[in-house]
């Protein structure tokens, strides 16, 4: 059985990889790119551990067969911080101890990514909904939810600025 | 070191500095159990048992090992046949002979997804084939899934050797009663005999899982010579070490365990289930093996805890003085015996004074998974049950629920009934702190409710070990044996650093593996911060007494005339001689001409870790139309000792809440009829989201323990243990019903209200 050779671009950069049929993304982000910050916790789409920016929308890599990236623009936390420059969101993240364990927090970050992208200024009523599909059993949801207010807060002085 | 009396003398401890290991979390970095490959390696997977309850007739793994690129395959005839013997090395009861068992069917399966054999291949395609390939007969036999069902004389026997233990004489027939507990404290009949109120209930609650967001995985590597590594996560990996090395008939020396970042635990990850199978896997093709469970494993064969059935009797004179306490406790414990009913039946009353308490309390085996730690063991269930009772006396005698607690709650030199004299505790400065709370006094809209609850749990100390090592430019690092699973690298690292005197940035905290730091008992039973924050704190007063001998020998003084203040050796007195003082980094610097390298390891058992209580104050609002309940608002007062680091302090009390009000809202194993989980998955399976929770206000309470060096107390269980009680007791105030039975989901309060 042949593999499937696909291309595409991965925090700004080309990448490719080979996969089988059945590889969900997940698995090609993990296994041939080595891009571990994406983490596995249920392979069904219901943690949201495994979230990534695909051309803009907000998926569970989990969810996509790696061969439907070709050609896609893919954003992973991997590509969340500028060099040695933290995003807002990771930054706050950190000043909120809003991670105890941190194996949900790449997902959340992305996700948090996601929402600030279509949403530069949500209540916390809409940040609590677009991140329902993100589990976290460690924090009870209280200091990240303040962390993402937070650093829309921020993204949203500096873009006045 | 002296206890610090004065908050206002600590610098470091009580500030909120960033994690030293958050950059690696916040950017993917982080290395946890799924995220390392080795050269070489296989893929190991787990051939599990589609029967609750049936004996193993054959196991044929020709066809499998005959596939292409399948190395090896394991069964139970892999594994040496262990002796039943009692272990305790991870939290809570356990035998070796039934862990063996439970990570490799010997005989039986016990429940369904019980393992039966594993493979080892170089791609998880074609161990996913070798699973398929692999022949087992079963001979099925009749299941229980119930415990007060397994409890009957006619039920279907799991063990045809266990005899129940904890009864007199011995019984002469076994059954699936693994073990009975019975304590009281006075004269249970003359209590209720001289009480003017009683209440009673009988409560159940439902098998729950820790559910970790991170599955459980490990790669192991076993040399041709015998030594091993084994990478993974856990809660211990000197625990993975003990078990393992006995598990497979191995010298500890030979196995070394490397712990990678933990995904959450919460008990669950206090006992192994991959690492003996990968380890026997790399051990039998040479080759090191990646095991990943997945979701459904997770929840098919690791944790839970225990459902149980309490039943709950509690008298009390008019004026609200509890003169008996009474509880019955049936927990289930799965497939083999080791249930936390033990601990929970020391819990249940232990937040009150009460002259006249019996407590009675069954582990029982079903065809259910093996139960495992979840977060203060045991003490929820008792708490959910004694909570409700507690409500409805104080609605009984028209007192107000926290008035009721502090008029029997328990305070320094309390003897409780399960022992112990309590030492110093803050449950009444809990109390009040909750009462002066404006959170109590806010009004309530319609179809909303209050509810109050409190919690108990022990905290335990254990064998810890640390070590500090001044770096020769003067910075520090610290390292422990405690895996990081909320945040304790950073409270090891301002502890440290405190006692340094240094900035706690230039103290960089580091977790070791099992050779590399003396030996440290699992994160568990709200310990690390306790017991290895105190051989923290000693190793570095160790370094600061060697830093004043350098300076000593450096000014040509003696020892005694060096004082250490703000990081610097400076001259005790004026007669020590006028000497400017010296920075830790410059007897860093000189160290090799002033003796070699600064460095301490310290290995102790710590005694004396403080009880912990909390009380939570929750609202709710119940739509009587579906019966969804709507958490309004959260506030959970704990008695913390002494905060390190503020900011995880109330992220564990956060947490703790919030998985409570999953217990209590919606999570549950679901059994069909053939002794099948049906609901083993995220989906089905319905942990708390963003969206169902307000924000959750921490309130807490500084009581110090005197027994450690900046008054620590556990904080990570308490708050688990009121959450059910004080959802229960809002929804009841909401609704005007007593909830009895967990979760409380919709079609359970609508059938109430229906009534």
């Amino acid at each position: 059985m042949s593999r499937h050779h696909v291309t595409a671009t991965v925090n700004g950069e080309p990448a490719e990889f080979l996969c089988d049929s059945q590889n969900s993304l997940l698995d090609a982000l993990r296994n041939e790119l080595r891009l571990t910050g994406t983490k596995e916790g249920c392979g069904s789409g219901d943690c949201g551990a495994c979230s990534v920016i695909v051309d803009g929308r907000l998926v569970c890599s989990c969810l996509m067969l790696a061969v439907e990236a070709e050609g896609k623009t893919i954003q992973t936390i991997e590509g969340l911080a500028d060099g040695d420059r933290l995003h807002p969101l990771q930054r706050k993240f950190l000043e909120h101890a809003a991670l105890q364990c941190g194996f949900c927090t790449p997902g959340f970050l992305v996700a948090a990514k996601a929402l600030l992208d279509h949403n530069p200024d949500p209540t916390e009523t809409e940040a609590r909904f677009w991140l329902a599909g993100n589990l976290c059993r460690c924090t009870g949801y209280d200091k990240i939810i303040r962390a993402v207010m937070d650093a829309a807060a921020e993204m949203r002085q500096e873009a006045a600025a | 070191m002296n206890f610090v009396v004065n908050k206002s003398d600590l610098k470091v401890v009580g500030s909120r500095p960033v994690r030293p290991d958050g950059v690696d979390k916040v950017t993917g970095r982080a290395q946890f159990g799924a995220d390392m490959a080795l050269p070489g390696m296989l893929i190991g997977r787990i051939k599990r048992s589609p029967h609750p309850h049936a004996r193993i007739v054959s196991i044929d793994t020709s066809k499998a090992l005959a596939l292409p690129g399948v190395k090896a395959v394991v069964t139970a005839a892999d594994f040496p046949d262990i002796a039943s013997e009692e272990a305790f090395v991870g939290e809570g009861p356990m035998n070796f002979r039934d862990l063996s068992r439970n990570c490799m069917a010997r005989d039986k399966v016990l429940y369904e997804g019980h393992a039966v054999a594993a493979v080892a291949a170089i791609s998880d395609a074609a161990a996913e084939a070798a699973l398929d390939a692999i022949a087992v007969e079963y001979e099925v036999l009749p299941h229980v899934i119930d415990a007060e069902a397994a409890m009957a004389a006619d039920a279907p026997l799991l063990h045809a050797d266990l005899f129940t233990a904890g009864m007199e004489p011995k019984p002469t027939a076994p059954s699936n009663v693994a073990k009975r507990v019975h304590f009281g404290l006075g004269d249970i009949a003359a209590g209720f005999a001289a009480a003017e109120v009683v209440v009673e209930g009988r409560y159940t609650t439902q098998a729950v899982h820790q559910a970790y967001i991170e599955p459980h995985a490990c790669i192991a590597s076993a040399n041709a010579d015998g030594q091993s590594v084994i990478y993974g996560s856990s809660q211990g990996h000197f625990m993975v070490r003990a078990y393992v090395a006995k598990l497979l008939g191995m010298d500890m020396s030979n196995i070394r365990v490397v712990p990678l970042e933990i995904g959450g635990g919460f008990g669950g990850k206090t006992v192994v289930y991959l690492e003996p199978l990968a380890l026997q896997l790399s051990r039998k093709t040479g080759r090191p093996v990646k095991m990943v469970m997945t979701r459904e494993e997770v929840f098919r064969a690791t944790g839970p805890t225990s459902g149980g059935t309490v039943e709950v009797k509690i008298g009390a004179k008019k004026d609200g003085t509890i003169t008996a306490a009474q509880a019955r406790l049936v927990f289930q414990a799965g497939a083999y015996g080791g249930s936390p009913v033990g601990a929970a039946a020391m819990c249940a009353f232990a937040c009150y004074d009460v002259a006249n308490v019996d407590v009675e309390g069954f582990d029982v085996v079903s065809n259910r998974p093996k139960v495992a730690a979840y977060r203060a063991p045991g003490a929820p269930i008792a708490a959910f049950a004694v909570e409700g009772a507690m409500d409805d006396l104080a609605r009984k005698l028209d007192m107000d629920p926290i008035a009721l607690r502090e008029k029997n709650g328990a305070k320094a030199g309390t003897k409780a009934a399960y022992g112990p004299t309590f030492p110093d505790i803050g449950f009444l400065q809990v109390l009040a702190a909750a009462k002066a709370h404006p959170h109590y006094s806010a009004p309530l809209g319609p179809n909303q409710g209050r509810g109050v609850a409190v919690g108990f749990w022990f905290n335990i100390g254990g064998e810890s070990s640390a070590s500090v090592f001044v770096n020769e430019d003067g910075t520090v690092n610290v390292v422990s044996g405690s895996p990081d699973i909320g945040g304790s690298r950073a409270s090891m690292a301002m502890m440290a650093a405190e006692v340094l005197g240094v900035p706690v940035e230039s103290v960089r905290p580091i977790v070791a593996d099992t050779a590399a730091i003396g030996f440290t008992g699992v994160t568990g039973g709200s310990r690390v911060t306790y017991a290895t924050g105190m051989a923290t704190v000693q190793a570095a007063e160790k370094v600061v007494e060697q830093l004043k001998q350098r300076a000593a020998l450096i000014w040509d003084i003696s020892p005694d005339a060096v004082d250490w203040k703000d990081g610097e050796a400076v001259p005790a007195g004026a007669n020590a001689g006028g000497f400017d003082p010296l920075p830790l980094a410059a007897i860093a610097l000189k160290a090799a001409k002033t003796g070699g390298p600064i460095t301490a390891e310290v290995s102790i058992n710590a005694q004396g870790a403080g009880p912990g209580f909390g009380a939570h104050i929750c609202d709710v609002e119940v739509d009587p139309e579906t019966g969804y309940t709507t958490i309004l608002r959260y506030t959970a007062v704990q008695d913390v000792g002494r905060a390190i680091h503020p900011s995880y302090v109330e992220g564990q009390i956060q947490g703790g809440a919030v998985q409570g009000i999953g217990w209590a809202l919606n999570e549950e194993y679901v059994y069909d009829g053939k002794g099948m989980l049906q609901n083993p998955g995220f989906l089905d399976y319905r942990v708390p989201v963003a969206s169902d929770l307000p924000m959750i206000e921490p309130v807490l309470v500084e009581v110090p323990n005197k027994r450690h060096p900046f008054g620590v107390r556990g904080v990570g269980e308490v708050p688990i243990v009121p959450p059910m009680g004080a959802v229960g007791n809002a929804i009841r105030a909401a609704i005007g019903q007593r909830m009895h039975d967990l979760p409380m989901s919709p079609p359970r309060i609508r059938a109430a209200l229906s009534k």
